[in-house]
């Protein structure tokens, strides 16, 4: 049987078990009659051109995978937390709950699970007014709406500067010899509250992980967002990820995604400014080896006039692995007065490494500052002679080059403790000893 | 010091350099002067170790040993030091980062261990003080936005943490204004000593005021076509270089 008919028969049995008056019991079957209609994404639809599921569709998922108890400890998978600071945590395990490694609250917030605000009538309004209105009705964002039931619930009320990050956590252990998930993440940010979050998908094992998540966040009023996403798999899992924002007007969002294992991953990012003075930021560091292969699939969509937008994605391409940057920026014709800017550099180490860079600009307006930049090349022959005429060893040269290149990003990451994990990754990922932090 | 006989060298087949004779000893300072694409630029970055150019005759030897094989951090850590025309802008890495990991590598490669921080922040500080160079440039990325003056500056700030035993400074004075040439002139001056020695490349006599050259040689199309004291500078101020090329073809 494919997935996709699996998926479909599944949903009977899923189905069967939710209570009809579900405040998106509606939605669900709308979603997977569009899954139905659609299946998974070819290389024949445009935005999949450069990047198949093939060979990925061909493994037999467990799509409800069954759950043992105290199959992690915590001292196996403390090194995947912010540990030496205080967070916030949401961990699942394979697709459930993990109360034993969360640390959730509901004091003045909500920091909790989705499938608690979909059951309990106080979270309905919130649940109605929310749920699935910015994820677009797309066939694999429906295929997860269609099984929405877990996943991180996240509410911060108007005015409130949550004092601590707060982790999303996945993993996933390898009971099943492969497991299919699809976590969905509802985050509502009250007027002028701020959030910082953190997401990251980890499989323990070496078996076959396929995750296909979906992530809504809205912006309210002059609510601050900023969010991070570390993809650092092993090179039996992949990820597709999808991610919506709604901003309201002088909402601030910026969301770093970092790119630097598991064998596919797919990044659909998406922003929608729908306020004046809107803020949104998308940067993002690839690093890939071996046969990796990460596409970054951004929309800008500015609606509103008097909005920026910022994208800066940095990418190094080693041994046989590919990438594909596809940034679509649509300014409306309401969005005067827009600025935006869009950076795309791109090293490729290795002859055999490919990359699709794909930047594509839609404007309407007539008023507006719109630029877009995009290279791709190898390392600078100059700098590197400068860097050795100074003593520093060709390979190291090589290796802080790289990092330099990457590094830049990094600038705008608040957290001091996530810079410095994130910059060890990349010394660590490049192969250099660098002697020094930032 | 540094021994040139009968260099020829240059991008692949085609010789650039065509039989430069050169001998720099401990304690001395030469200046090559020269019209432009006359090779010094080329010469420095030979002698640096540009893996561009290739060596196709003749001898290139440091303290007697030959180095034309070597890589340039090979070179660097045996003491020459190239001072760039044109130092290359890094994004990412910081002023201090980039000497720390400079310095280190260079102590790594003679078998010692990394300088302890304290020292290395303490050599940073007087150094940039000699250069009055601001604490805040230092965290920096290196040379990015910075003006032409500070690009020069940082180069001979770099020369100063590192001291080599063989420095080469490539037009340096290009981009400075009469303050800040002091100010780097006062830099070279106070890290020379009997020991290292230094080659200074210059369109003009202006800088040759405050590092006063020992010897004077005049590079034209390869080769050095003259040699004299700090009065060829003048000379050369203040004639051009025609009455070269005429002695020459005479």
């Amino acid at each position: 049987m494919s997935l996709k008919d699996k998926l479909l028969s599944s949903y009977i049995a899923f189905e069967d078990n939710l209570e009809v008056d579900s405040p998106i019991h509606e939605i669900r079957n709308r979603s997977i009659k569009k899954f139905e209609n659609d299946g998974f994404p070819t290389k024949k639809d445009e935005a999949w051109k450069y990047t198949s599921l093939n060979s990925l569709l061909k493994n037999d998922y467990s799509v409800f995978p069954k759950q043992l108890d105290n199959t992690i400890e915590l001292k196996d998978v403390k090194k995947y937390f912010l540990h030496d600071i205080d967070t916030y945590k949401v961990v699942f395990v394979d697709g459930v709950y993990s109360s034993f490694l969360s640390e959730t609250t509901h004091d003045k917030l909500d920091v909790c699970l989705l499938s608690a605000a979909l059951s309990k009538p106080k979270y309905k309004p919130v649940i109605e007014a929310y749920f699935n209105k910015v994820a677009k009705e797309e066939s694999l964002t429906s295929l997860n709406t269609a099984f929405a039931k877990e996943g991180a619930y996240i509410h911060i009320p108007k005015h409130k500067e949550v004092e601590k990050p707060i982790e999303i956590i996945n993993f996933s252990t390898g009971n099943e010899a492969a497991i299919f998930l699809q976590p969905r993440n509802l985050i509502v940010v009250g007027e002028n509250a701020h959030v910082q979050i953190i997401e990251r998908h980890q499989s323990l094992s070496g078996n076959e992980v396929l995750t296909n998540s979906v992530t809504e966040v809205f912006a309210e009023k002059r609510a601050y967002v900023d969010y991070y996403k570390i993809q650092n798999n092993v090179v039996s899992a992949s990820l597709i990820d999808n991610t919506y924002l709604a901003q309201e007007r002088e909402s601030n969002c910026n969301v770093h995604t970092f790119s630097f294992g598991g064998k596919l991953t797919r990044n659909n990012l998406n922003f929608y400014q729908n306020g004046e003075y809107c803020n949104s930021t998308l940067k993002g560091i690839t690093i890939l080896k071996n046969k990796q292969h990460v596409d970054h699939n951004t929309l800008v969509h500015h609606i509103a006039p008097n909005c920026e937008s910022h994208q800066d994605y940095k990418s190094i391409f080693g041994d046989a692995s590919t990438g594909v940057f596809n940034g679509k920026v649509v300014v409306e014709k309401e969005a005067q007065k827009t600025d935006a800017f869009q950076q795309n550099n791109n090293i490729l180490i290795n002859d055999k490494a490919t990359i699709n860079a794909k930047p594509q600009l839609e404007i309407f307006a007539d008023d507006v500052k719109c630029s877009h930049g995009c290279t791709i090349g190898q390392l600078d022959e100059e700098a590197l002679f400068y860097m050795r005429s100074r003593g520093i060893a060709k390979k190291e040269a090589r290796a802080l080059l790289m990092y330099a290149f990457a590094n830049t990003v990094l600038e705008s990451v608040k957290i001091p403790e996530l810079k410095r994990r994130i910059n060890k990754l990349i010394a660590n990922k490049i192969g250099v000893n660098l002697g020094f932090e930032i | 010091m540094l021994h040139i006989k009968n260099l020829h060298a240059g991008v692949e087949e085609k010789d650039i350099l065509k039989g430069v004779n050169l001998n720099v000893k401990a304690g001395e300072v030469h200046a090559i002067m020269g019209p432009n694409g006359s090779g010094k630029s080329t010469l420095a970055s030979v002698i640096a170790g540009k893996e561009e150019f290739e060596v196709h005759k003749g001898d290139l030897t440091l303290n007697g040993e030959d180095i034309t094989e070597l890589d340039p951090e090979e070179r660097a850590h045996k003491g020459v030091f190239l001072s760039f025309q044109y130092p290359v802008e890094i994004p990412g890495v910081t002023v201090t980062n980039f000497i720390k990991t400079a310095i280190n590598e260079t102590r790594k490669a003679k078998g010692l261990e990394d300088m302890p921080a304290s020292e290395m922040l303490k050599l940073i500080k007087e150094k940039a003080d000699m250069l009055e160079i601001d604490r805040k440039f230092l965290s920096r990325s290196l040379n990015e936005g910075f003006s032409g003056g500070e690009k020069k500056r940082n180069e001979i700030f770099q020369l100063a943490v590192m001291e080599p035993k063989l420095a080469i400074l490539d037009e340096t004075d290009s981009g400075l204004d009469i303050d800040a040439l002091k100010i780097v002139a006062n830099g070279v001056n106070k890290l020379r000593n009997k020991d290292n020695a230094v080659v200074v490349i210059t369109h003009y006599q202006r800088l040759l005021d405050y590092i006063v050259p020992d010897f004077v040689h005049v590079l034209m199309n390869g080769k050095i076509v003259k040699s004299g004291s700090k009065e060829l500078a003048y000379e050369l101020e203040e004639k051009g270089y025609d009455w070269i090329k005429e002695e020459v073809n005479a």
